[in-house]
């Protein structure tokens, strides 16, 4: 067996927080194969980033024993930082600098000879793609080039060990494709040991090795392969030609037996405690003739199932509904005609129109800086159309606003909760924002309670809550006053998995009621809640339609069943061809 | 050409600073652009001098007497008389801030001036603003005595007046604020760039997350010090030359002493202020905190405590225990000496003493808490 480039033995590390002590790892062993790439995974709170800043030597270890390329984690921490090479989470480019000028930085910091310096340069920028780009302030890059040219600033100099923080984070696929394709042929070419963290479990399948990080325990240190073993003939692909997806998949989640049911194209994706099925039968009629099916488990699917057995608490709570259900009906109820804005020269937003109808969910889909926020916040009457017009509910927010909003639940893409009162004090005081009083309020509060599951949490402060029940804290807040329209932006950013399910099972359950829910998410799987969507990159709209549709667009003889992902990179890659054939028809008169 | 690799850090460091700080029009504006509205403003704008104060004069027996003596306040640039019949009228003006203060001239004023029984003048100050009301009270004091001493001379009458006070203004003949004022700008410009600038772009460095990928490199402490200290070293230091430059070019103020004296005090002032500025750095990590405390600890105490406005010696005496540890005290003795007096070595010499004294204090501090962990 091979030396370990990087071994970990029962390492602990506590913080204290005011008066809390929050044991962020505890008792943490593995050890990390040379060149390949393991992946570190979790959900929030697991410690990923503490486990990764502590090999960097970032922090002070409390007890156990941390060896990098044989120095040892205590005692030579600044020769570890010396030869590893690592990229946070928020890489720390220089905004103001160049491209160039960034490469130049960490070269002359990791001690780059001259001489070499133009080999290197051209191989990174080639790895990249980012060489027509290299006079370009790095904040003036899109999401995805950051994070590629923070990666060419952390190989610059060929380290033997790479760690990387949530690399591919809110960064577009074709982004996240060309991220993986040059860790990948950094290890092939220089051997180089690589310890990465996500939140994208499809990616943790990529890894050759995976370590599972739950509330600062390693659960398990094993190949995707036998990670997903566990679920083997416990996977099944559920539908129905009577019942919508939603419909099945509410009924789903809140059977006995299932452990996770989740909304894919064509039914729903259901992992359930035994490797037999068929009592979920007994639980719909005969009409609407259920259709099972075995399907390869994911890596996901026994991810999810690890983590509920630790966790008890599942969020099957489904939202109460308080509107008279109905169909989605074709009673449009946000339209959007021609909407444009612009900050200074840049086009955030350019000529985008859709409809959305009563009691749908409308998706918003696009990686980081694609414009989605930017026609939100129009639609929420904050910020100022340049040009075209949108209505919501038949007004003219720009006109009405304070009368709109009250019919309208806004959740922000930061949590705009008040951290130092509690949960108890910010309800109150966002329901009394929605003049909501007395009986009223305290019934509103007590139903937000009830319903996000946030008794525990009463008088909490709500900065030292976790994520995923911050998160909780905010959908709460913006349906305080029952709105029929919900605007969500970026909901599921930041949060784990199991948080997201969480999340889209309320909020399906809610769209089942009859509120409108118009969502931005740059998770592609997630369009498959969503009825009708539009795809947007760069300020327009590439596509919309259902996501049956989207994935239509996409299907090739190679390619029979594309996934979302692969039609948002098909669009985008359409898009390219599109202006370069311009661009020659404009160089060759 | 060998390449040694800590100079190679080094440099890159500073030159990606450099870039910074061209790039970012904050950091041109505090350096170059404040300096110049300071200069103006203690220039042109605060004047600690009183000019043409408005002054009633309330004449109840209009004579000769009374004529000569107002003809003084007339002449003397300090004063621009108003003329009221009664005192009630000019009560009335002072109450409305029309005039400053009154010189009452009573009936029998010609008649009891040598008699040495009554007063026969009275005088109102408004005390508002005391630092103004004892300046009128001291002019007009001075302009009566003048009169008085001048008036008995014609009148052939013999005055007692036991001392006869002849001040002389050593140091800044004309006794204008702007001269002495001048000189403590440069201070406070320097203190601006060398604590709150550079406060503002270590804690940015946290701020927008650049630190923990700094950290993780072969960068030393003393190497990531040096390298922010030495681009701000020179824009502070090429500051100083411009507000210098521009005080004597401009404001026509002194400059007495040795450039040389200047340039080796005003080098040792520049890197005490980047010692505190990379202290609250260090210690605040967020640059909003960084800039209030730069200003708290740094920028207030600088104007207020270090002489450059109000007198050390006047203070109260916690206060002047206070002044011990503003680095800006020792510099604005300096300046004011090498300005308006020359090259007093005592105060040069103890000054700079003080000055060395607290930068080992600063600069162990910032090497103690400079460290490469997060924690």
């Amino acid at each position: 067996m091979s030396v370990a480039e990087v071994s970990v033995e029962n390492l602990c590390k506590t913080f204290h927080v005011g008066k809390q002590t929050i044991q962020a790892l505890n008792n943490v062993s593995f050890s990390l194969k040379p060149g390949q790439v393991t992946g570190l995974i979790g959900p929030d709170g697991a410690g990923k980033t503490t486990l990764m800043r502590l090999l960097c030597g970032l922090l002070t270890i409390d007890s156990g024993r941390i060896t990098v390329s044989g120095l040892d984690g205590a005692t030579q921490a600044a020769d570890i930082q010396a030869s590893v090479s690592y990229m946070p989470q928020r890489f720390g480019l220089y905004e103001d600098l160049t491209v160039q000028e960034n490469l130049d930085l960490y070269a002359d910091l990791k001690g780059l000879a001259p001489g070499q310096r133009q080999t290197r340069y051209e191989e990174l920028m080639k790895l990249t793609g980012l060489a027509p780009f290299t006079g370009r302030l790095a904040g003036k890059l899109s999401g995805g080039m950051k994070q590629k040219l923070g990666l060419a600033c952390a190989l610059v100099v060929t380290p033997k060990v790479l760690i990387l923080d949530e690399p591919t984070v809110g960064v577009d696929p074709i982004s996240r494709r060309e991220l993986w394709h040059i860790v990948y042929q950094q290890v092939e070419q220089a051997g180089m040991t690589v310890l990465l963290s996500t939140a994208y479990l499809d990616e943790a399948e990529r890894c050759a090795e995976v370590i599972l990080l739950h509330e600062g325990k390693m659960l398990q240190q094993a190949t995707p392969a036998i990670f997903s073993e566990r679920v083997q003939g416990r996977s099944w692909l559920v539908s129905s030609p009577h019942l919508s997806n939603r419909q099945l998949q509410l009924k789903l989640s809140q059977l006995p037996g299932i452990i996770d049911a989740l909304i894919v194209q064509g039914g729903v994706r259901v992992v359930t405690e035994t490797a037999d099925i068929s009592f979920i039968q007994p639980s719909f009629d005969a009409a609407t003739s259920l259709q099972t099916k075995a399907i390869t488990p994911s890596f996901e699917d026994s991810f999810i199932d690890r983590l509920k057995q630790h966790n008890t608490d599942t969020g099957k709570t489904a939202i109460t509904a308080h509107i008279a259900a109905e169909h989605p009906s074709d009673e449009v109820v946000i339209k959007v005609d021609q909407l444009k804005r612009t900050f200074g020269d840049f086009i955030a937003v350019n000529k985008v129109s859709f409809n959305v109808n009563k009691g749908e969910i409308f998706g918003l889909l696009g990686a980081n800086g694609a414009g989605k926020s930017t026609t939100f916040r129009m639609l929420c009457g904050l910020l100022p159309i340049s040009s075209g017009h949108c209505s919501v509910a038949g007004v003219d927010l720009r006109h009405a606003a304070n009368q709109a909003r009250q019919n309208i639940g806004y959740m922000a893409q930061k949590f705009s909760l008040y951290g130092q009162l509690t949960v108890m004090q910010n309800l109150r005081f966002y329901a009394s924002c929605y003049g909501l009083f007395k009986k009223q309020q305290q019934a509103r509060i007590q139903w937000a309670i009830d319903t996000f599951e946030l008794e525990p949490y009463r008088n909490t402060n709500t900065a030292d809550m976790p994520l995923g029940y911050k998160q909780r804290m905010s959908f709460a807040v913006a349906l305080m006053h029952q709105p029929d329209i919900l605007f969500l932006d970026e909901p599921t950013s930041g949060i784990d998995p199991l948080a997201r399910r969480e999340f889209w099972a309320r909020t399906n359950a809610l769209a089942e009621s009859g509120v409108t829910v118009l969502v931005t998410t740059h998770f592609m799987e997630e369009a498959n809640y969503c009825d009708h969507m539009v795809i947007m990159a760069n300020g327009t709209v590439l596509a919309k339609g259902t996501p049956e549709q989207m994935k239509q667009l996409a299907q090739q003889e190679n390619q029979p069943e594309p996934s979302m992902e692969d039609a948002f990179i098909y669009l985008i890659e359409q898009q390219m061809n599109k202006q370069s054939a311009r661009q020659k028809q404009v160089s060759t008169p | 050409m060998s390449h040694n690799p800590r100079l190679q850090r080094l440099k890159g460091l500073v030159r990606k600073e450099t870039l910074q700080i061209i790039r970012d029009p904050s950091s041109i504006a505090l350096a170059f652009v404040l300096p110049i509205i300071l200069l103006f403003l203690f220039g042109y704008g605060v004047s600690l001098d009183a000019r043409n104060i408005p002054l009633g004069i309330v004449v109840e027996q209009p004579d000769a007497a009374t004529q000569s003596l107002s003809g003084s306040f007339e002449q003397s640039y300090y004063f621009s008389p108003h003329y009221f019949q009664t005192i009630q009228q000019a009560e009335t003006a002072l109450k409305f801030h029309q005039i400053q203060g009154i010189i009452w001239l009573k009936q029998n004023f010609a008649r009891q001036l040598f008699s040495h029984t009554q007063a026969v003048i009275g005088v109102r100050v408004n005390g508002v603003d005391s630092n103004q009301a004892n300046l009128t009270l001291g002019y007009i004091q001075g302009t009566w005595q003048d009169w008085l001493y001048r008036y008995a001379r014609v009148q052939g009458v013999k005055l007692n007046i036991p001392i006869e006070a002849e001040p002389r203004v050593w140091f800044n003949p004309a006794v204008s604020s702007r001269m002495f004022l001048i000189p403590g700008v440069v201070a406070i410009i320097m203190t601006i760039i060398g604590s709150l600038l550079t406060a503002m772009v270590v804690a940015r460095e946290w701020d927008r997350g650049t630190m923990e990928a700094l950290l993780v490199t072969p960068l030393s402490n003393i190497e990531f010090i040096a390298g922010k200290i030495i681009p701000y070293f020179v824009l502070g230091m090429g500051s100083l030359a411009a507000t210098v430059i521009l005080a004597i070019w401009l404001f026509d103020v002194p400059f007495i002493g040795s450039v040389g004296i200047l340039l080796v005090t005003g080098a040792l002032f520049m890197l005490v202020s980047l010692a505190v500025g990379l202290l609250i750095s260090v210690l605040s990590k967020n640059q909003f905190v960084a800039g209030q405390v730069a200003i708290v600890i740094s920028f207030l105490p600088a104007f207020i405590l270090s002489g450059f406005v109000f007198d050390i010696h006047s203070m109260p005496a916690a206060i002047q225990v206070i002044t011990h540890i503003v680095p800006a005290r020792y510099f604005v003795a300096i300046l004011q000496s090498l300005f308006l007096a020359g090259n007093i070595w005592p105060i040069i010499l103890t000054n700079t003493a003080e000055l060395l004294i607290l930068l080992l204090i600063f600069s162990r501090l910032v090497a103690k808490k400079t460290r490469k962990r997060l924690e």
